[in-house]
């Protein structure tokens, strides 16, 4: 049954942080939230967890109407961005803590402790406090408290964006692991496209206080319903500019056109916006479902494997992403091919009319 | 330069110390050495101004009196301010801030504006010479003094804090009582020390609204005659022993008052 989320809206005074939401979330699945900061992420997840009662709509979970549920009573787990745990207990009593209000028995407490912190590589720190862990540390013992709870809900705030690099990508591969087993749902929130990419699982894209897609992960990256979804899922943005269609040809302007591929045989004629991921926008020769462009070097970046470059294509910046380090001199041109059959079509209101 | 590092400190510390030593100086000296010149050091070296307090029940019960108001004192400011504290460091509420520096404001006005309401008051509802009598007035100042600490170690907690401990299960009351208050311990410590301070230094309100049963040791201190014609050197124990107190609780918050001054509550 999952969580429910009924034509839910969340005003404070006079503004309005969601706007009408329904959203179904499947049972036992990875639910990332992907958006970017106050787009309204935080504000859903308090919604289902019931910090917060929605201004209007209702919010039903495993088959009931939990509007209004208190908190104490309902069976959530969170975990903030911020390293919450409890100053004044140690490790131990931070994760026992979920099972010690629910008046569980000492020794089935002992053994779940000692479980959960043996898979989250606490076990040598159970008697320390918080303070004298390290920030990894410290988040762990927050998951440890979360997962020891066994909730059929677990709400995961952008858990990992205080921990760095290293640290921040062990805990990432194990996070869904360590999650499917217990069944729950978990909803994820994150700001980072990549990170929804290598979580998995199903996302929602949030914009503006709205959710714009609900889907499988992958989908909606390949197939972002509108616009705004694809801008809110593409790290490094979106390349977007106007063209026209004419018959069997694109136009972007005097000097780049192509021939219509016979999946965008459909479209009618007239003006698009044209929808490219940096990654099928690279450097290389000539390929039969490619189309030269050349623009002018304005920034580049070499990120580890891959060579960033921003680049000025007829009045529009376009950012290209090609594997490998390759050199760029700022202010020369170069040639990039597009790979026209992986386009999308965006039609006048920035909905996906083609991809 | 060793010497030179050492000097400036070495001399104003002997500065400070100068009244205190002169103190207990004339505390173990007898009147008539106090009134007949000076020295130094004390040359008929005495303890009997001591053993007086400590037998004598109207000096003794001085400082009983004083402990009870400051302790009753101490732990209804507290107790008052803690969940006052909490709402003004978690709700936003209308006119908040302006009730905020309100409570502040209590503390501008010299005691002496309120000793002649307090007194009548306490005289009609019969609570005039008992202990809680004074520790309800003192309560004017240290509950807007323990607010204003409490709120500000309380605001440094994440309120994230609070609704972890709800996702968990724990009701208010518990998860006040069991998480919240250890966690913000370090500033109940100032705040009972700032109440402890204030309390025992008070001298109007606790000598206006007294006269026998519950009378401080401030006011029997400052009698500087009595029947017995001057009695210097004992003023001088009674003065010495007054200082204890305050020096031992100070001991135990000075690291905690170093918190409070880092945060600009204190």
């Amino acid at each position: 049954m999952g969580i429910k989320l009924n034509q839910v809206t969340k005003r404070v005074g006079a503004e309005t942080h969601i706007y009408e939401t329904d959203l179904t979330l499947e049972e036992g699945g990875f639910n990332v939230l992907l958006g970017t900061t106050l787009s309204g992420k935080t504000t859903l997840m308090r919604l289902m967890a019931g910090l917060e009662v929605p201004s209007s709509g209702e919010i039903w979970f495993e088959g009931s109407n939990v509007t209004g549920v208190p908190v104490q009573k309902r069976e959530v787990a969170m975990v903030y961005q911020a390293f919450i745990n409890y100053p004044s207990f140690s490790v131990f009593d931070n994760i026992a803590s979920p099972l010690r209000v629910a008046r569980r028995p000492d020794a089935e407490i002992r053994k779940r402790v000692g479980e959960i912190a043996e898979l989250l590589k606490l076990s040598p720190m159970l008697d320390r406090l918080p303070a004298e862990l390290s920030g990894g540390q410290q988040q762990r013992t927050a998951l440890a408290r979360a997962l020891v709870k066994n909730a059929p809900l677990v709400l995961l705030d952008e858990p990992l964006a205080n921990l760095d690099y290293k640290l921040r990508e062990e805990l990432r591969d194990d996070l869904p692991k360590l999650f499917s087993d217990t069944g729950a749902t978990v909803v994820y929130a994150t700001s980072e496209p990549q990170e929804a990419l290598m979580l998995g699982g199903h996302t929602a894209t949030l914009s503006e206080g709205r959710v714009t897609q609900y889907g499988r992960t992958a989908d909606i990256f390949r197939k972002p319903n509108t616009l705004v979804s694809a801008r809110v899922f593409s790290d490094p943005p979106i390349n977007t500019t106007v063209v026209h269609k004419k018959g069997e040809r694109f136009e972007l302007n005097e000097n780049i056109q192509w021939a219509v591929a016979e999946k965008y045989a459909g479209l009618a004629d007239g003006s698009y916006t044209l929808g490219i991921h940096p990654h099928h926008l690279t450097l290389g020769s000539v390929r039969e479902d490619s189309i030269a462009i050349s623009g002018l070097v304005q920034v580049a970046e070499i990120s580890g494997s891959e060579s960033i470059v921003h680049v000025d294509v007829a009045g529009n910046s376009w950012v290209s992403e090609t594997q490998g380090i390759h050199p760029f001199v700022v202010g020369e041109s170069t040639n990039l091919q597009m790979q026209v059959d992986r386009c999308l079509y965006f039609g006048e209101d920035g909905g996906l009319v083609a991809s | 330069m060793n010497f030179k590092k050492w000097l400036l400190p070495t001399v104003y510390i002997l500065f400070l110390m100068l009244p205190i030593y002169w103190l207990l100086n004339m505390s173990f000296k007898t009147t008539n050495e106090i009134l007949g010149g000076f020295s130094l050091y004390p040359e008929n070296f005495t303890l009997e101004n001591y053993i007086v307090i400590f037998t004598d029940p109207t000096w003794y019960n001085g400082y009983i009196n004083s402990l009870i108001y400051v302790a009753m004192n101490t732990v209804i400011s507290v107790s008052v301010a803690l969940p006052a504290a909490y709402a003004f460091s978690r709700y936003r509420f209308l006119g908040d801030k302006h009730l905020f520096f309100w409570l502040l404001t209590n503390r501008m006005a010299p005691p002496a504006v309120f000793a002649l309401p307090f007194f009548q008051l306490y005289s009609a509802v019969e609570l005039f010479d008992t202990h809680l009598a004074v520790a309800l007035a003192h309560c004017l100042f240290n509950i807007p003094l323990a607010v204003w600490i409490l709120e500000g170690f309380m605001s440094g907690v994440p309120k994230e804090l609070d609704e972890t401990a709800f996702l968990d299960g724990y009701s208010f009351p518990r998860f006040f009582i069991r998480i919240f208050i250890p966690t913000i311990a370090a500033g109940i410590g100032v705040a009972m020390f700032f109440a402890f301070m204030y309390s025992w230094v008070e001298l109007l309100l606790a000598k206006t609204l007294t006269s026998v049963a519950a009378k401080p040791i401030a006011a029997t201190m400052t009698r500087t005659a009595s029947t017995a014609g001057y009695q210097l050197g004992l003023l001088a124990a009674a003065g010495s022993l007054t200082i204890i107190p305050g020096a031992f609780v100070i001991y135990f918050v000075r690291n905690y008052i170093a918190k409070g001054f880092a945060m600009g509550r204190v």
